[in-house]
Protein backbone atom coordinates (compact mmCIF):
# COMPACT_ATOMS: atom_id res chain seq x y z
CA UNK A 1 0.00 0.00 0.00
CA UNK A 2 2.79 2.52 0.90
CA UNK A 3 4.79 1.48 -2.07
CA UNK A 4 1.49 2.33 -4.39
CA UNK A 5 1.03 5.66 -2.43
CA UNK A 6 4.49 6.50 -3.46
CA UNK A 7 3.90 5.60 -6.59
CA UNK A 8 0.92 7.29 -7.40
CA UNK A 9 2.38 10.73 -5.36
CA UNK A 10 5.40 9.89 -7.76
CA UNK A 11 3.82 10.08 -10.87
CA UNK A 12 1.53 13.10 -9.97
CA UNK A 13 4.08 15.35 -9.12
CA UNK A 14 6.32 14.42 -12.24
CA UNK A 15 3.19 15.43 -14.37
CA UNK A 16 2.93 18.69 -12.29
CA UNK A 17 6.87 19.60 -13.76
CA UNK A 18 5.65 18.13 -16.98
CA UNK A 19 2.91 20.58 -17.29
CA UNK A 20 4.84 23.52 -15.84
CA UNK A 21 7.38 23.00 -18.65
CA UNK A 22 4.59 22.62 -21.13
CA UNK A 23 3.02 26.10 -20.18
CA UNK A 24 5.86 27.62 -19.89
CA UNK A 25 6.39 26.26 -23.62
CA UNK A 26 3.25 27.82 -24.52
CA UNK A 27 4.06 31.33 -23.59
CA UNK A 28 6.67 31.16 -25.81
CA UNK A 29 7.43 28.61 -28.56
CA UNK A 30 9.92 30.24 -30.60
CA UNK A 31 12.55 27.82 -29.40
CA UNK A 32 10.70 24.74 -31.24
CA UNK A 33 11.02 26.71 -34.46
CA UNK A 34 14.32 27.75 -34.36
CA UNK A 35 15.81 24.38 -33.16
CA UNK A 36 14.30 22.91 -36.85
CA UNK A 37 16.39 25.04 -38.59
CA UNK A 38 19.63 22.80 -37.95
CA UNK A 39 17.73 19.31 -39.04
CA UNK A 40 16.86 20.71 -42.29
CA UNK A 41 19.73 22.01 -43.39
CA UNK A 42 21.31 18.78 -42.38
CA UNK A 43 18.51 16.73 -44.89
CA UNK A 44 18.46 19.23 -47.47
CA UNK A 45 22.32 19.70 -48.20
CA UNK A 46 24.29 17.20 -46.70
CA UNK A 47 21.37 14.26 -47.12
CA UNK A 48 20.84 15.75 -50.90
CA UNK A 49 24.16 15.98 -52.01
CA UNK A 50 25.46 12.42 -50.07
CA UNK A 51 22.30 10.47 -51.66
CA UNK A 52 23.60 11.83 -55.39
CA UNK A 53 27.56 10.92 -54.23
CA UNK A 54 26.29 7.59 -53.18
CA UNK A 55 29.51 7.10 -51.44
CA UNK A 56 28.05 5.74 -48.56
CA UNK A 57 27.22 1.85 -48.80
CA UNK A 58 23.17 1.84 -46.93
CA UNK A 59 22.33 -1.74 -48.98
CA UNK A 60 18.57 -1.34 -50.52
CA UNK A 61 17.70 2.17 -49.17
CA UNK A 62 18.80 5.29 -50.50
CA UNK A 63 20.97 7.61 -48.54
CA UNK A 64 18.08 10.53 -47.89
CA UNK A 65 16.07 7.09 -46.58
CA UNK A 66 18.91 5.90 -44.50
CA UNK A 67 20.04 9.45 -42.90
CA UNK A 68 16.44 10.78 -42.35
CA UNK A 69 15.74 8.70 -38.80
CA UNK A 70 19.57 9.40 -37.95
CA UNK A 71 18.56 13.50 -38.06
CA UNK A 72 15.53 12.67 -35.96
CA UNK A 73 17.79 11.34 -33.64
CA UNK A 74 20.17 14.15 -33.65
CA UNK A 75 17.53 16.57 -33.05
CA UNK A 76 16.61 14.37 -29.98
CA UNK A 77 19.80 14.52 -28.85
CA UNK A 78 20.85 18.33 -29.62
CA UNK A 79 17.18 19.46 -28.02
CA UNK A 80 18.31 17.44 -24.99
CA UNK A 81 21.43 17.60 -24.51
CA UNK A 82 22.00 20.95 -23.65
CA UNK A 83 18.86 21.26 -20.83
CA UNK A 84 21.48 21.52 -18.02
CA UNK A 85 21.72 24.65 -18.98
CA UNK A 86 18.37 25.84 -18.18
CA UNK A 87 18.55 24.09 -14.35
CA UNK A 88 21.63 26.12 -14.21
CA UNK A 89 20.19 29.23 -15.00
CA UNK A 90 16.97 27.93 -12.81
CA UNK A 91 19.51 27.75 -10.08
CA UNK A 92 20.97 31.27 -10.23
CA UNK A 93 17.56 32.63 -9.92
CA UNK A 94 16.56 30.48 -7.17
CA UNK A 95 13.90 28.59 -8.76
CA UNK A 96 15.48 25.56 -7.69
CA UNK A 97 16.13 26.11 -4.37
CA UNK A 98 12.07 26.77 -3.99
CA UNK A 99 11.35 23.24 -5.54
CA UNK A 100 13.61 21.66 -3.81
CA UNK A 101 11.95 22.97 -0.51
CA UNK A 102 8.92 21.73 -1.09
CA UNK A 103 7.98 17.88 -0.99
CA UNK A 104 8.26 16.67 -4.39
CA UNK A 105 10.26 13.73 -4.77
CA UNK A 106 13.42 14.43 -6.48
CA UNK A 107 13.36 12.13 -9.55
CA UNK A 108 9.72 13.45 -9.87
CA UNK A 109 11.76 16.66 -10.37
CA UNK A 110 13.76 15.20 -12.67
CA UNK A 111 11.83 12.66 -14.61
CA UNK A 112 9.39 15.57 -14.77
CA UNK A 113 12.08 17.79 -16.93
CA UNK A 114 13.06 14.94 -18.27
CA UNK A 115 9.99 13.98 -20.26
CA UNK A 116 8.98 17.31 -20.84
CA UNK A 117 12.40 17.27 -22.87
CA UNK A 118 10.99 14.63 -24.54
CA UNK A 119 7.91 16.84 -25.53
CA UNK A 120 10.01 19.15 -26.96
CA UNK A 121 11.82 16.34 -29.02
CA UNK A 122 8.36 15.17 -30.33
CA UNK A 123 7.62 18.78 -32.24
CA UNK A 124 11.10 18.36 -33.56
CA UNK A 125 10.16 14.87 -34.74
CA UNK A 126 6.78 16.22 -36.83
CA UNK A 127 8.97 18.73 -38.28
CA UNK A 128 11.37 15.85 -39.46
CA UNK A 129 8.38 13.81 -40.97
CA UNK A 130 7.35 16.50 -43.05
CA UNK A 131 10.27 17.38 -44.34
CA UNK A 132 11.11 13.49 -44.83
CA UNK A 133 7.66 12.64 -46.74
CA UNK A 134 9.07 16.34 -49.08
CA UNK A 135 12.19 14.56 -49.87
CA UNK A 136 10.66 11.21 -50.89
CA UNK A 137 11.53 9.66 -47.87
CA UNK A 138 9.08 6.39 -47.75
CA UNK A 139 7.37 6.41 -44.31
CA UNK A 140 5.77 3.60 -42.01
CA UNK A 141 2.74 4.84 -41.16
CA UNK A 142 1.59 1.58 -39.23
CA UNK A 143 -0.16 3.02 -36.35
CA UNK A 144 2.39 0.93 -34.16
CA UNK A 145 5.17 2.02 -35.75
CA UNK A 146 4.56 5.32 -35.09
CA UNK A 147 3.19 5.00 -31.55
CA UNK A 148 7.13 3.53 -31.32
CA UNK A 149 8.43 6.31 -32.86
CA UNK A 150 6.84 8.53 -30.09
CA UNK A 151 8.06 6.12 -27.00
CA UNK A 152 11.97 6.22 -28.76
CA UNK A 153 11.78 9.84 -29.21
CA UNK A 154 10.73 10.37 -25.77
CA UNK A 155 12.77 7.78 -24.36
CA UNK A 156 15.78 8.99 -26.31
CA UNK A 157 15.34 12.82 -24.88
CA UNK A 158 14.66 11.36 -21.37
CA UNK A 159 18.18 9.72 -21.57
CA UNK A 160 20.30 12.65 -23.53
CA UNK A 161 18.47 15.31 -21.17
CA UNK A 162 19.16 13.49 -17.57
CA UNK A 163 22.38 12.96 -18.75
CA UNK A 164 22.92 16.59 -19.52
CA UNK A 165 21.21 17.58 -15.84
CA UNK A 166 23.94 15.57 -13.64
CA UNK A 167 26.93 17.28 -16.46
CA UNK A 168 25.17 20.86 -14.76
CA UNK A 169 25.11 19.63 -10.92
CA UNK A 170 28.21 18.46 -11.31
CA UNK A 171 30.16 21.63 -13.29
CA UNK A 172 27.48 23.92 -11.61
CA UNK A 173 28.62 26.70 -13.83
CA UNK A 174 27.28 28.10 -17.14
CA UNK A 175 30.35 28.36 -18.58
CA UNK A 176 32.10 25.32 -17.64
CA UNK A 177 28.71 23.37 -18.96
CA UNK A 178 29.05 25.35 -22.45
CA UNK A 179 32.31 23.75 -23.05
CA UNK A 180 31.55 20.71 -22.03
CA UNK A 181 28.19 20.87 -23.61
CA UNK A 182 30.10 21.76 -26.79
CA UNK A 183 32.64 18.89 -26.02
CA UNK A 184 30.58 16.06 -26.12
CA UNK A 185 27.90 16.65 -28.98
CA UNK A 186 29.46 16.07 -31.76
CA UNK A 187 31.92 13.22 -30.27
CA UNK A 188 28.26 11.25 -29.08
CA UNK A 189 27.07 11.98 -33.09
CA UNK A 190 29.36 10.84 -35.21
CA UNK A 191 30.40 7.74 -33.17
CA UNK A 192 26.86 6.51 -34.18
CA UNK A 193 25.06 4.74 -36.68
CA UNK A 194 23.11 7.81 -37.55
CA UNK A 195 24.60 9.16 -40.71
CA UNK A 196 26.93 6.04 -41.87
CA UNK A 197 26.64 2.39 -40.91
CA UNK A 198 28.61 1.17 -38.21
CA UNK A 199 30.69 -1.16 -40.77
CA UNK A 200 32.26 1.47 -42.49
CA UNK A 201 33.41 2.67 -39.36
CA UNK A 202 37.36 1.70 -37.53
CA UNK A 203 37.21 -1.11 -35.12
CA UNK A 204 37.77 1.32 -32.25
CA UNK A 205 35.41 3.60 -33.41
CA UNK A 206 32.70 0.76 -33.79
CA UNK A 207 33.18 -0.41 -30.33
CA UNK A 208 32.25 3.12 -29.16
CA UNK A 209 29.50 3.10 -31.38
CA UNK A 210 28.22 0.35 -29.96
CA UNK A 211 28.29 1.64 -26.33
CA UNK A 212 26.73 5.07 -27.18
CA UNK A 213 23.18 5.39 -26.04
CA UNK A 214 22.49 7.33 -29.44
CA UNK A 215 23.22 4.51 -31.85
CA UNK A 216 20.66 2.61 -30.47
CA UNK A 217 17.94 5.27 -30.40
CA UNK A 218 18.99 5.30 -34.31
CA UNK A 219 18.87 1.86 -34.69
CA UNK A 220 15.07 1.66 -33.46
CA UNK A 221 14.06 4.61 -35.13
CA UNK A 222 15.22 3.42 -38.47
CA UNK A 223 12.86 0.32 -37.83
CA UNK A 224 10.23 2.44 -37.18
CA UNK A 225 10.04 5.03 -39.10
CA UNK A 226 11.18 3.82 -43.13
CA UNK A 227 8.34 1.66 -44.48
CA UNK A 228 11.10 -0.96 -45.08
CA UNK A 229 12.93 -0.05 -42.63
CA UNK A 230 15.35 -2.72 -40.72
CA UNK A 231 17.34 -2.65 -37.17
CA UNK A 232 20.59 -3.99 -36.71
CA UNK A 233 19.57 -5.49 -33.10
CA UNK A 234 16.29 -6.72 -32.46
CA UNK A 235 13.75 -3.74 -31.72
CA UNK A 236 13.42 -4.97 -28.22
CA UNK A 237 17.00 -4.81 -27.32
CA UNK A 238 17.21 -1.12 -28.35
CA UNK A 239 14.06 -0.19 -26.29
CA UNK A 240 15.82 -1.97 -23.39
CA UNK A 241 19.36 -0.67 -23.68
CA UNK A 242 17.01 2.74 -23.60
CA UNK A 243 15.09 2.16 -20.66
CA UNK A 244 18.21 1.16 -18.62
CA UNK A 245 20.47 3.76 -19.42
CA UNK A 246 17.52 6.35 -18.99
CA UNK A 247 16.65 5.18 -15.37
CA UNK A 248 20.10 4.50 -14.20
CA UNK A 249 20.71 8.21 -14.93
CA UNK A 250 17.64 8.99 -13.66
CA UNK A 251 18.44 7.73 -10.36
CA UNK A 252 21.83 9.17 -10.66
CA UNK A 253 20.49 12.49 -11.54
CA UNK A 254 18.16 12.63 -8.20
CA UNK A 255 20.82 11.95 -6.21
CA UNK A 256 22.66 14.61 -7.51
CA UNK A 257 20.07 17.25 -8.49
CA UNK A 258 19.87 18.62 -4.22
CA UNK A 259 23.74 19.71 -4.71
CA UNK A 260 23.29 22.06 -7.83
CA UNK A 261 22.09 24.58 -5.09
CA UNK A 262 24.96 23.78 -2.27
CA UNK B 1 7.54 24.67 22.55
CA UNK B 2 9.68 25.92 20.41
CA UNK B 3 9.05 26.22 16.51
CA UNK B 4 12.62 26.37 15.40
CA UNK B 5 15.39 25.15 17.80
CA UNK B 6 19.16 24.50 16.79
CA UNK B 7 21.64 23.04 19.25
CA UNK B 8 25.45 22.81 18.30
CA UNK B 9 24.07 23.54 14.48
CA UNK B 10 27.65 23.09 12.33
CA UNK B 11 28.15 23.27 8.17
CA UNK B 12 31.70 23.18 7.06
CA UNK B 13 32.62 23.82 3.10
CA UNK B 14 36.51 22.42 3.09
CA UNK B 15 38.05 23.63 6.61
CA UNK B 16 36.12 26.91 6.82
CA UNK B 17 33.52 26.60 9.27
CA UNK B 18 30.29 28.54 8.13
CA UNK B 19 27.99 28.17 10.46
CA UNK B 20 30.18 27.06 13.62
CA UNK B 21 27.90 25.60 16.91
CA UNK B 22 24.31 27.49 16.03
CA UNK B 23 22.31 27.30 19.41
CA UNK B 24 19.51 28.93 19.47
CA UNK B 25 15.32 29.13 19.25
CA UNK B 26 12.64 30.95 17.89
CA UNK B 27 9.12 30.75 20.05
CA UNK B 28 5.54 30.34 17.94
CA UNK B 29 4.27 33.47 15.92
CA UNK B 30 8.00 35.26 16.51
CA UNK B 31 9.15 37.41 13.56
CA UNK B 32 12.85 36.74 14.03
CA UNK B 33 15.71 38.26 12.29
CA UNK B 34 18.92 36.96 11.18
CA UNK B 35 21.63 39.30 10.86
CA UNK B 36 25.09 40.12 10.00
CA UNK B 37 27.80 40.79 7.03
CA UNK B 38 28.13 38.94 4.03
CA UNK B 39 29.47 35.87 4.74
CA UNK B 40 28.37 35.63 8.06
CA UNK B 41 26.36 31.79 7.87
CA UNK B 42 23.20 33.56 7.86
CA UNK B 43 21.82 31.89 4.38
CA UNK B 44 23.80 28.49 5.26
CA UNK B 45 21.76 28.95 8.35
CA UNK B 46 18.40 29.09 6.63
CA UNK B 47 19.58 26.31 3.74
CA UNK B 48 20.10 23.95 6.71
CA UNK B 49 16.70 24.85 8.45
CA UNK B 50 14.85 24.01 5.05
CA UNK B 51 16.96 20.91 4.50
CA UNK B 52 18.28 22.20 1.12
CA UNK B 53 21.94 21.40 3.04
CA UNK B 54 22.69 18.47 5.23
CA UNK B 55 24.81 20.35 8.30
CA UNK B 56 27.94 18.40 9.32
CA UNK B 57 27.23 18.11 12.79
CA UNK B 58 24.53 19.20 15.48
CA UNK B 59 21.01 19.51 15.42
CA UNK B 60 17.93 21.37 13.94
CA UNK B 61 14.45 21.12 15.05
CA UNK B 62 11.52 22.59 12.33
CA UNK B 63 8.29 23.08 13.94
CA UNK B 64 8.79 19.22 16.06
CA UNK B 65 11.07 17.70 12.89
CA UNK B 66 14.60 16.57 12.90
CA UNK B 67 16.23 18.09 9.87
CA UNK B 68 18.55 15.46 9.19
CA UNK B 69 16.05 12.36 10.14
CA UNK B 70 13.03 13.57 8.39
CA UNK B 71 13.38 16.01 5.99
CA UNK B 72 10.31 15.34 4.22
CA UNK B 73 8.44 15.75 7.43
CA UNK B 74 9.97 19.53 7.68
CA UNK B 75 9.36 20.39 3.51
CA UNK B 76 5.41 19.81 4.50
CA UNK B 77 5.88 22.35 7.25
CA UNK B 78 8.29 25.15 5.94
CA UNK B 79 7.70 27.88 3.24
CA UNK B 80 11.08 29.40 2.15
CA UNK B 81 11.26 32.69 -0.22
CA UNK B 82 15.13 32.23 -1.50
CA UNK B 83 16.90 35.51 -1.83
CA UNK B 84 17.36 35.04 -5.72
CA UNK B 85 14.16 35.33 -7.76
CA UNK B 86 12.37 32.40 -7.46
CA UNK B 87 9.09 33.23 -9.39
CA UNK B 88 9.40 32.03 -12.79
CA UNK B 89 9.40 34.97 -15.31
CA UNK B 90 7.61 33.00 -18.74
CA UNK B 91 4.78 32.31 -16.56
CA UNK B 92 1.22 33.89 -14.97
CA UNK B 93 1.08 34.83 -11.28
CA UNK B 94 -1.62 32.23 -11.34
CA UNK B 95 -0.02 29.91 -13.13
CA UNK B 96 3.12 30.14 -10.97
CA UNK B 97 1.32 29.76 -7.86
CA UNK B 98 -0.68 26.93 -9.82
CA UNK B 99 2.20 24.48 -10.12
CA UNK B 100 3.07 25.56 -6.13
CA UNK B 101 -0.43 24.43 -5.24
CA UNK B 102 -0.34 21.26 -6.89
CA UNK B 103 3.22 20.16 -5.70
CA UNK B 104 2.02 20.68 -2.45
CA UNK B 105 -0.71 18.40 -2.67
CA UNK B 106 -3.37 20.91 -2.44
CA UNK B 107 -6.81 19.03 -2.86
CA UNK B 108 -8.64 20.11 -6.54
CA UNK B 109 -11.44 21.81 -4.55
CA UNK B 110 -9.82 24.04 -2.11
CA UNK B 111 -6.78 24.65 -4.74
CA UNK B 112 -8.75 27.71 -6.54
CA UNK B 113 -9.63 29.42 -3.16
CA UNK B 114 -6.38 28.83 -1.94
CA UNK B 115 -4.53 30.41 -4.91
CA UNK B 116 -7.44 33.44 -4.68
CA UNK B 117 -7.05 34.02 -1.35
CA UNK B 118 -2.85 34.36 -1.62
CA UNK B 119 -3.23 36.83 -4.60
CA UNK B 120 -6.09 38.86 -2.51
CA UNK B 121 -3.91 38.96 0.46
CA UNK B 122 -0.78 40.07 -1.49
CA UNK B 123 -2.77 42.57 -3.57
CA UNK B 124 -2.27 40.89 -6.57
CA UNK B 125 -5.32 40.03 -8.08
CA UNK B 126 -5.79 42.18 -10.93
CA UNK B 127 -2.14 40.80 -12.08
CA UNK B 128 -3.03 37.37 -11.79
CA UNK B 129 -3.01 36.66 -15.48
CA UNK B 130 0.37 38.89 -16.75
CA UNK B 131 3.71 37.06 -17.09
CA UNK B 132 5.57 37.62 -13.95
CA UNK B 133 8.23 38.92 -16.54
CA UNK B 134 5.77 42.38 -16.50
CA UNK B 135 5.72 42.67 -12.89
CA UNK B 136 7.60 45.05 -10.73
CA UNK B 137 10.09 44.36 -8.04
CA UNK B 138 7.89 44.31 -5.35
CA UNK B 139 5.14 42.76 -7.18
CA UNK B 140 7.27 39.69 -7.96
CA UNK B 141 8.24 39.59 -4.12
CA UNK B 142 4.93 39.82 -2.95
CA UNK B 143 3.99 36.64 -5.76
CA UNK B 144 6.94 34.70 -4.13
CA UNK B 145 6.10 35.02 -0.82
CA UNK B 146 2.18 34.27 -2.06
CA UNK B 147 4.15 30.87 -3.45
CA UNK B 148 5.31 30.02 -0.17
CA UNK B 149 2.28 30.45 2.21
CA UNK B 150 -0.01 28.52 -0.37
CA UNK B 151 0.32 24.99 2.20
CA UNK B 152 -0.10 27.70 5.09
CA UNK B 153 3.52 26.91 6.73
CA UNK B 154 3.99 27.15 10.46
CA UNK B 155 7.01 28.32 9.48
CA UNK B 156 8.12 30.91 6.67
CA UNK B 157 11.98 31.58 5.62
CA UNK B 158 12.40 34.58 3.79
CA UNK B 159 16.10 35.57 2.56
CA UNK B 160 16.13 39.27 2.41
CA UNK B 161 13.17 39.78 1.49
CA UNK B 162 13.11 43.62 0.57
CA UNK B 163 16.66 43.25 -1.37
CA UNK B 164 16.61 45.59 -4.25
CA UNK B 165 13.34 46.88 -3.35
CA UNK B 166 12.48 50.45 -3.29
CA UNK B 167 11.05 52.32 -0.05
CA UNK B 168 7.36 52.02 -1.15
CA UNK B 169 7.96 48.51 -2.21
CA UNK B 170 9.80 47.65 0.80
CA UNK B 171 6.97 48.99 2.78
CA UNK B 172 3.94 47.46 1.65
CA UNK B 173 5.90 43.72 1.75
CA UNK B 174 6.49 44.75 5.43
CA UNK B 175 2.96 45.39 6.03
CA UNK B 176 2.79 42.09 4.21
CA UNK B 177 4.91 40.13 6.56
CA UNK B 178 3.35 41.52 9.61
CA UNK B 179 0.11 40.65 8.60
CA UNK B 180 0.89 36.85 7.99
CA UNK B 181 2.12 36.87 11.77
CA UNK B 182 -1.30 38.13 12.94
CA UNK B 183 -3.59 36.71 10.55
CA UNK B 184 -2.05 33.03 10.17
CA UNK B 185 0.40 33.24 13.50
CA UNK B 186 2.98 32.14 11.17
CA UNK B 187 6.63 32.23 12.75
CA UNK B 188 9.03 34.00 10.24
CA UNK B 189 12.52 33.96 10.41
CA UNK B 190 13.85 36.45 8.03
CA UNK B 191 17.66 37.84 7.14
CA UNK B 192 18.40 41.29 6.38
CA UNK B 193 21.21 43.83 5.98
CA UNK B 194 18.39 46.48 6.41
CA UNK B 195 18.44 47.87 9.96
CA UNK B 196 14.95 50.21 9.77
CA UNK B 197 13.67 46.86 8.16
CA UNK B 198 15.00 44.64 11.29
CA UNK B 199 13.88 47.62 14.05
CA UNK B 200 10.80 47.44 13.11
CA UNK B 201 9.57 43.97 11.64
CA UNK B 202 11.40 41.99 14.07
CA UNK B 203 10.41 40.98 17.41
CA UNK B 204 13.67 39.54 18.17
CA UNK B 205 17.20 39.75 16.20
CA UNK B 206 20.01 37.70 16.07
CA UNK B 207 23.43 39.26 14.73
CA UNK B 208 25.52 36.43 13.03
CA UNK B 209 29.30 37.17 12.34
CA UNK B 210 31.88 34.39 11.54
CA UNK B 211 29.17 31.55 11.49
CA UNK B 212 28.29 32.35 15.10
CA UNK B 213 25.93 34.43 16.75
CA UNK B 214 27.70 37.48 18.48
CA UNK B 215 24.68 38.55 20.16
CA UNK B 216 20.95 37.85 20.39
CA UNK B 217 17.84 40.15 21.91
CA UNK B 218 14.81 42.15 20.85
CA UNK B 219 15.74 45.22 18.82
CA UNK B 220 15.35 47.73 21.99
CA UNK B 221 17.40 45.32 24.49
CA UNK B 222 20.15 45.09 21.97
CA UNK B 223 20.19 49.00 21.84
CA UNK B 224 20.45 48.94 25.40
CA UNK B 225 23.33 46.99 25.23
CA UNK B 226 26.05 48.55 23.94
CA UNK B 227 25.87 51.45 26.93
CA UNK B 228 25.47 54.35 24.02
CA UNK B 229 22.91 56.67 24.70
CA UNK B 230 20.98 56.85 21.54
CA UNK B 231 22.35 54.20 20.35
CA UNK B 232 20.34 52.53 16.71
CA UNK B 233 20.70 48.98 15.59
CA UNK B 234 22.96 50.26 12.94
CA UNK B 235 25.63 50.82 15.87
CA UNK B 236 24.44 47.92 17.45
CA UNK B 237 25.56 45.97 14.44
CA UNK B 238 28.72 47.69 14.19
CA UNK B 239 29.51 46.86 17.64
CA UNK B 240 29.37 43.64 17.34
CA UNK B 241 30.59 42.87 13.63
CA UNK B 242 33.29 45.80 13.40
CA UNK B 243 35.92 43.12 13.58
CA UNK B 244 35.36 41.01 11.27
CA UNK B 245 37.03 41.84 6.88
CA UNK B 246 34.74 42.98 4.68
CA UNK B 247 32.36 39.79 3.34
CA UNK B 248 30.91 38.98 -0.38
CA UNK B 249 33.05 37.98 -3.24
CA UNK B 250 32.88 38.61 -6.17
CA UNK B 251 30.58 36.28 -8.08
CA UNK B 252 28.21 36.73 -4.80
CA UNK B 253 28.44 40.80 -5.66
CA UNK B 254 27.86 39.72 -9.46
CA UNK B 255 24.71 38.01 -8.52
CA UNK B 256 23.51 40.37 -6.47
CA UNK B 257 23.71 43.08 -8.21
CA UNK B 258 21.59 41.36 -11.23
CA UNK B 259 19.13 40.43 -9.27
CA UNK B 260 18.91 44.16 -7.96
CA UNK B 261 18.52 45.22 -11.51
CA UNK B 262 16.11 42.76 -12.59
CA UNK B 263 13.97 43.70 -9.71
CA UNK B 264 14.31 47.32 -10.03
Amino acid sequence: MKAIAYLSNFLNKTFVIMELELRKLHHDPTELITRAVQPALWLLVFGQVFTKMRAIPTGDISYIDFMSPGILAQSVLFISIFYGIAIIWERDLGIVHKFLVSPTPRAALVLGKALSAGLRAMTQAVIIYILAILLGVKINWNPLALLGMVLAVILGATCFSTFSLIIACLVKTRERFMGIGQLLTMPLFFASNAIYPISVMPDWLQIIARINPLTYEVDILRGLMLANGTTTYPPGIDFLVLLAVSTALVLIGAKLYPSVVI
Amino acid sequence: MSVIETISLTRLFGSLKAVDGLSFSIEPQEVFGLLGPNGAGKTTTIKMLTTLLPPTSGIGLVAGFDIRKQPAKVRHMVGYVPQFISADGTLSGYENLLIFAKLYDIPGKEREKRIHSALAFMGLEDSANKLVKQYSGGMIRRLEIAQSILHRPEVLFLDEPTIGLDPNARRIVWTHIKQLQKEFGTTILLTTHDMDEADSLCDRVAIMNLGIIATIGSPSALKDSIHHPGATLDDVFIYFTGNSIEGGNFRETARMRRIARRLG
